[in-house]
């Protein structure tokens, strides 16, 4: 029994830290904010040569094949620093509906360009402003042909390639598309977090190459949002302890009343909340990597467990850390709002907590069955 | 990371699984008085002692296994499926236990632990008084030299089982004219002592697991002194640190228990568990309940590495208890207006979300408050400046009081 990681992921780990530390400060993501770059070109590019987009990508298909615990570790990483870049969509998403459903060929075809970096995935589930589900999703596909509106999807705008949800007439299914086709128009689309790009995608009788059985999409979606809730979570977590360390760094240094206000019990007991949820969530994140790393069948309760107390810490850090700062937290001008937004965005990105909620619940009734 | 077992430690959980399969004694009597509930855990513990199975970590020449922190782990994981008696020995073996070993002469070590990992004598704590709890060093109770002995004066509260314990951990003020945390002494007392008058507590539950402890001019010889004289709040520390890693794993109804009683009670003709909210709320439950477990992992993977148990172990207590607390609350809200019926022959569970309503308030006091837990979390985990103290250097004989 060993509840940490290797010395060999910590090194992993430091090097990510550093890294970051230098290609993407939070100046770097305040250039995104402002700017009209869908993401760091920079950063994305130090990324990729650093071998990241391949970490979790078996050699046999261009990645380097670490394994999953190694992914974590960046992911972690990746939160603190809030990378603007299209890490997760390519890596989290896309390559994991691959790797989840795809045939020898299709592996074989598009996840060596995601390992190098030479492509961008993504995946496109979402139309508008609510829950998807099997009944309701809209977009259509009939004879290898897509028709329909995605919105929003994570770096849409960028992507070169996504995995589509449609409809067709066996059922819900999962379809790539290569977005450079001239029936498809991506749109970027104003978001909370302007951090990470978002994109409206029209799809009008587009080629679409089906993804696992026709009819199966819905329960291939649950099995690759397993695998991204892991891979979110540590993203969260590392978002929660930025957003704690930089509340308690400016309790330690802001005089009120003649002395620090971390004196003050009402500061300190709100920062030993946010750690608290924080830690309980970095060990349910444990929990899930380790689920994902060997194949677990409790995957799917490991996954939601880690997403649900993930998405509760961010929240609880990302929020507190701006009353902590009082008026100044919520200025555009701080870094506050950055991780309030990007807390916000992971919270709903594969479903909102209600939802996990439910499906945690659900799958521990059938445990217990 | 691999929270499977190593090939170590699956024989070793598998020769803990045949040991307490063949000698955990059946058990079909769920109600006993306090006096039974005593002598089937000394039995139990020294039925476990004889067989290498009390106190594991502890040292073998003290009644212990010199078994490894994961070895403890394994064992309390596997004991712990059975109907076993342990509470008793919890405050002897978990806090006052370390705290022996850490300043007791050689010669004591050798007559007080082995008793203690036996069950054959039990010990207690007596810290709290009445003017001082969370403001533990603000306490009064006096002690003053007189030849080789002390005399003790004043009076401790809180103290679990003083009634039923053999001996006690005692901090005490041996001088008053020096700030308060420095002219502390500490010793360990024979509760049979002349001059200890023990009283029973009645909680809000209606049980009386505490106690008042009067101590009028009790003698105390030098040599039970733990520490240095006027050293004692750094003695207390070594307690404390344990305390919390004693106190930290509450009994009552946990995520398991309100996940079955959801399934097996109606709102409106259906199962509890299909409602929407109370889905939500179990989520909630169990995301905390693994978050605990897997944090008390990563601290044991710590303790295997040799790094002593940290004031992160303080996490456990301020979520458990409060989750105690609401868990209790909401079993009750199921049951609705039956909710408040405790007469044995009608009420769900034994009544465990009734006991976990009544004893989670004292919980979260116990052991230090859930408020003194977060600001010791806030300054040594977080490293926030202290509060500004109204007596910092201050005589203790100075000191403004309540009274």
């Amino acid at each position: 029994m060993n509840f940490e990681f290797s010395e060999e992921q910590n090194m992993l780990r430091d090097q990510a830290r550093s890294f970051l530390a230098d290609k993407c400060s939070l100046r770097n993501v305040r250039e995104i904010l402002d700017g009209d770059a869908p993401f760091d070109a920079e950063a994305w590019r130090g990324m990729i040569e650093l071998g990241w987009t391949g970490t979790a990508i078996p050699e046999e298909y261009g990645g380097i094949g670490m394994g999953y615990l190694e992914l974590c570790v960046i992911a972690e990483e990746l939160g603190r620093s809030l990378a603007p870049t299209p890490f997760s969509s390519s890596v989290y998403l896309f390559a994991e509906a691959i790797l989840t459903a795809g045939s020898e060929e299709q592996k074989k075809q598009y996840l060596p360009g995601i390992a190098t970096g030479a492509t961008i995935g993504t995946l496109a589930v979402f139309e508008g402003p609510h829950a998807p589900s099997p009944k309701n999703i809209k977009a259509k596909a009939a004879n290898g042909l897509l028709s329909g509106e995605k919105m929003p999807v994570p770096d849409g705008d960028v992507a070169d390639f996504a995995v589509v949800a449609a409809n067709s007439d066996a059922g819900l299914s999962l379809y790539i598309v290569d977005l450079s086709d001239d029936s498809v128009t991506a749109q970027s689309i104003k978001t909370l977090d302007p951090t990470r790009s978002h994109a409206k995608i029209n799809l009008s009788e587009t080629p679409g190459e089906l993804l696992g059985n026709e009819g199966d999409g819905w329960n291939i979606l649950g099995q690759v949002f397993n695998a991204a809730a892991v891979l979110f979570a540590f993203e969260q977590v590392g978002g929660a302890q930025a957003a704690l360390d930089m509340g308690k760094e400016y309790a330690m240094t802001r005089f009120a009343f003649g002395r620090p206000i971390a004196t003050f019990q009402a500061i300190k007991h709100k920062l030993v909340d946010m750690y608290v949820a924080t830690e309980l969530a970095r060990s349910n994140c444990y929990y899930g990597a380790w689920a994902l790393d060997t194949h677990s069948t409790e995957l799917p309760i490991a996954a939601a467990t880690c997403r649900i107390s993930a998405t509760d810490a961010y929240h609880e850090s990302s929020k507190e850390n701006i009353q902590i700062h009082g008026g100044m937290g919520f200025t555009w001008e701080f870094d506050c709002h950055l991780f309030y937004r990007r807390s916000k965005l992971l919270s709903v990105n594969l479903g909102g907590e209600p939802r996990w909620k439910d499906m945690l619940i659900s799958r521990l009734e059938q445990a217990s069955a | 990371m691999d929270f499977n077992d190593t090939p170590a430690e699956a024989e070793f959980r598998a020769e803990v699984r045949t040991w307490l399969k063949a000698n955990v004694p059946h058990r079909d009597k769920a109600a006993e008085s306090e006096a039974e509930l005593i002598r089937r855990a000394k039995s139990w513990q020294a039925k476990k002692a004889d067989a290498g199975w009390a106190c594991l970590h502890w040292q073998k020449e003290y009644g212990g296994r010199s078994a490894s922190p994961i070895e403890s782990v394994i064992w309390q994981q596997e004991e712990s499926k059975y109907d076993v008696p342990a509470g008793i020995f919890a405050i002897g073996q978990g806090m006052c236990g370390p705290t022996m070993a850490t300043y007791a002469t050689e010669e004591q070590k050798q007559r007080y632990l082995p008793p203690m990992a036996r069950g054959d004598e039990i010990w207690c704590q007596l810290f709290s008084e009445p003017a001082a709890g969370s403001d533990l060093a603000g306490l009064r109770t006096k002690a003053e030299k007189d030849g080789d002995d002390w005399i003790i004066n004043g009076q401790k509260i809180w103290t679990s089982g003083a009634h039923y314990s053999d001996y006690g951990i005692l901090v005490t003020r041996s001088d008053p004219t020096v700030p308060k945390h420095q002219g502390l002494t500490f010793f360990f007392v024979d509760m049979k002592s002349p001059g200890i008058e023990i009283k029973p507590i009645k909680q809000i539950s209606g049980a009386s697991n505490f106690n008042e402890v009067y101590f009028t001019d009790v003698r105390i010889p030098d040599a039970h002194r733990l520490g240095e004289v006027g050293d004692g709040w750094r003695v207390s520390i070594t307690t404390l640190m344990n305390e919390r890693l004693a106190v930290g794993s509450a009994g009552g109804p946990d995520f398991a228990d309100i996940f079955r009683l959801a399934q097996n009670i109606e709102i409106n003709d259906q199962p509890a568990i299909k409602d929407r909210a109370v889905r939500d709320r179990l989520a909630t439950w169990y995301c905390e309940t693994n978050g605990l477990k897997f944090t008390k992992f990563r601290t044991q993977s710590a303790l295997s590495r040799g790094e002593t148990p940290g004031p992160e172990a303080s996490i456990a207590k301020i979520v458990s208890a409060k989750k105690l607390q609401d868990i209790g609350s909401f079993g009750m809200d199921l049951m609705e207006l039956g909710g408040i019926m405790m007469d044995e022959n009608v009420m769900l569970e034994d009544g465990m979300f009734q006991g976990a309503f009544l004893g989670a308030p004292g919980l979260r006091i116990a052991g230090g408050t859930d408020e003194i837990l977060r600001n010791i979390i806030a300054e040594r985990v977080l490293g926030l400046p202290q509060d500004i103290r109204a007596d910092k250097g201050v005589s203790f004989n100075e000191i403004p009081t309540s009274r």
